[in-house]
């Protein structure tokens, strides 16, 4: 596949066409029917969950959030791959490959509604929170896998970032070391064709983002990241790769953000109805639910159900997050380190006295 | 005269140096065509062209990195770091070269550049995105640290970073970006760097602060007089060079001295204050000089944020205990 689609010749592995039929057959991944169905699923969960959060944002119930809508068979295609012992690495729009690994929307939801509690994901286990600063978590994965790889332990680390990222320091110096350790990473990034406002072409003058692979010594593979049987089949064969003892793999997962970069930005500014409406097409929930009903494995009716049951399960949810304790003084305080410097006691001492005064004047 | 934010002011500095001088660019990441993330960049690219006004790839280091080779060919980059909190990649140009250039090459080049950013909280935003590390830049020999409290002041000292020979670092209190507006002149002016502004005289306290504080401040200096307290309030504007003149004249005169400040407390602009009016008004001090600073954490995320950010009212009760002792 690495040879096939070597990202000199420009080729994208695409397997799944935008009308839902499968176009390559010899690159088809090796997945059973019923995984493709727990997986369509998930994609439908994680728009559902995206989709609401993106509305309760817009009723005040949520402070600033980074919608993944659009990006779902980018995300999943590429995260369910996951085992338990693997590891992921995320930035901050792989919320499908969160859930994949147990997180929930309660963690996604207090992480986005400002509380450090949502970086805890007590549910899940070698899973790291959000990485803001952009691609600085590409590094991190490289020392996951230079840890895994000393200690003998099982497992892959599934790192993911944007186009943007590729433009820090952080990028090169991730993928230099982890292909100088031959390192167990898979390096994923859902180029999503915008670094906020900044499109592709002038964010890099390089033809693609699978190529920058070749001065790491490393395979890359540009799939295309609407079509959830591309982004799994590369992901499967990255790992394959991996087992092999050949180090990391580059995935560049060509997708579109169709929502805004965050609830704070306005998409027209930079960017058409037109070409919205072109990607509206690609999307791939739509793509993937085509295949199993022309499959016999889903229908329209099973889609609606499934829809509305995740819609009433997330609402519920939400509900029962919104009576999540109040933050308390102390959680400002107590994580910082493992013991508490006397400067800090002192400084929430001068505190609450200042509460206790300001109390006795009311 | 027009009613402008401090967005629609930087925004008017900006294009008179951009119109005026064209060795003046203007560029950082989303800063050309969209304006940048909270609109301060606003049509200057469409007005001036996107050769001077531009969206860089998104590499921080890249950004100031490139300024300082800009510089050395006579070029007066203004470079926006998108916020503060993402400054760091960029750190090692900043402290390494641009800090550094002028006095590594006896004068030979002068690194004549603005690094702008978004600083400081109360926005209700995630990680990274509320910090106030002015002290970070405050603390390295080579840099001037300007941060306005108004619009007004917002154009005249970015006019004059623009035109400063040295490398500036302004930052903008993204609280204040929209809060308040007030009459601007169109034209051109500048406000000198190193100058505090004694925005209120007083005789029983000095309350020095600059940037978001200020809002605070002025609120609690108002607080204060309803008490009976009179506060003599100080907005630094420049946080190096220090105006040590203005603020060592006006604690000898009120024999008191209270600093505010947003950042972590622990060698902060705050202990800074603190040693000037030891060193400069010991013996007319009535009570001990005091810091209100934030606490030496993390800025909580927005649900426990209120912890963090200094009230009028923290304000009024660390000028109360002053003012008593």
């Amino acid at each position: 596949m690495f040879t096939k689609y070597h990202p000199t010749k420009g080729e994208m592995l695409q397997i799944l066409s935008p009308e839902g039929k499968i176009i390559n057959t010899k690159f088809q991944p090796e997945i059973s029917t019923e995984k493709v169905l727990q997986a369509y699923k998930l994609m439908v969960y994680t728009r559902t969950v995206d989709l609401k959060t993106v509305s309760y944002q817009r009723q005040g119930r949520m402070y600033t959030y980074a919608p993944n809508f659009g990006q779902e068979a980018s995300m999943i295609g590429t995260g369910f791959h996951m085992n338990q012992e693997d590891w992921l690495v995320p930035s901050y729009r792989e919320m499908g490959a969160f859930f994949h690994r147990g997180v929930t929307p309660t963690d996604i939801w207090l992480y986005w509604g400002g509380h450090e509690d949502g970086a805890k994901f007590p549910k899940a286990t070698n899973t790291l929170p959000i990485s803001v600063p952009i691609a600085s978590q590409i590094i991190h994965a490289a020392g996951i896998g230079y840890g895994l790889k000393l200690q003998k332990q099982k497992g892959i680390v599934y790192t993911y970032f944007g186009d943007g990222g590729t433009s820090e320091g952080d990028f090169h110096a991730g993928l230099n070391f982890a292909s100088v350790w031959k390192a167990p990473v898979i390096f994923i990034c859902q180029n999503n064709q915008y670094a906020i406002s900044l499109r592709q072409e002038k964010q890099m003058a390089s033809s693609n983002i699978a190529i920058k692979s070749l001065a790491y010594g490393m395979p890359g593979i540009q799939v295309d990241g609407n079509d959830f049987f591309a982004c799994y089949s590369a992901t499967q064969k990255a790992a394959q790769h991996i087992e092999e003892g050949k180090g990391p793999v580059l995935i560049e997962a060509l997708t579109y953000r169709r929502g805004a970069h965050t609830t704070a930005d306005d998409p027209s500014r930079y960017r058409s109805k037109e070409e919205e409406k072109i990607w509206e097409e690609k999307d791939p929930i739509l793509r993937l639910k085509r295949y199993l009903v022309a499959q016999k494995l889903w229908s329209e009716e099973d889609d609606t159900k499934l829809t509305q049951q995740y819609e009433e399960e997330v609402e519920a949810e939400f509900l029962e997050y919104e009576k999540y304790p109040p933050y308390e003084l102390n959680d400002v305080f107590q994580y910082l380190y493992n013991t508490m410097p006397d400067d800090l006691v002192k400084q929430k001492q001068e505190y609450e006295k200042y509460l206790a005064w300001k109390e006795s004047r009311s | 005269m027009t009613l402008m934010n401090m967005v629609q002011s930087i925004n008017s500095a900006l294009d008179i140096k951009l119109e005026e001088d064209p060795k003046v660019l203007s560029f950082g990441e989303d800063a050309g065509l969209e304006g940048g993330v909270f609109r301060v960049t606003e049509n200057l690219q469409k007005k001036h062209g996107e050769e001077r006004v531009f969206d860089t790839p998104l590499s921080e280091a890249g950004i100031i990195g490139s300024a300082v080779g800009m510089c050395m060919t006579g070029l007066r980059p203004v470079a926006e770091i998108q916020f503060s909190g993402f400054v760091y990649p960029a750190y090692d140009h900043i402290i390494s070269h641009a800090a550094r250039m002028h006095n590594r090459t006896r004068g030979r080049y002068d690194m004549s550049m603005v690094i702008r950013m978004p600083y400081g909280g109360g926005i209700k935003a995630i990680e990274h995105h509320s910090e106030s590390m002015e002290t970070l830049f405050a603390h390295v020999p080579g840099l001037k640290v300007v941060i306005p409290s108004t619009p007004y002041d917002a154009k005249g000292l970015l006019i004059s970073s623009i035109e400063s020979d040295d490398p500036i670092i302004y930052m903008e209190p993204k609280r204040l970006y929209r809060a308040m507006k007030q009459e601007v002149p169109d034209g051109k002016f500048q406000i000198d760097i190193g100058k505090a502004k004694i925005v209120q005289e007083g005789s029983d306290i000095t309350v020095v602060s600059y940037g978001a504080m200020m809002k605070e401040a002025r609120e609690a200096a108002i607080l204060a007089q309803k008490e009976g307290y009179s506060v003599e309030l100080i907005d630094l504007r420049t946080i190096y060079p220090l105006d040590r003149k203005t603020v060592a004249e006006s604690i000898r005169k009120t024999g008191r001295l209270l600093s505010v400040t947003e950042g972590p407390s622990f060698s902060g602009i705050g202990s800074e204050l603190v040693t000037l009016a030891n060193e400069e008004a010991f013996l007319s001090l009535e009570a001990p000089p005091t810091r209100l600073a934030g606490f030496d954490t993390i800025v909580p995320l927005p649900k426990g944020e209120h912890f963090y950010f200094h009230t009028a009212d923290r304000i009024l009760y660390e000028v109360e205990k002053l003012v008593k002792y």
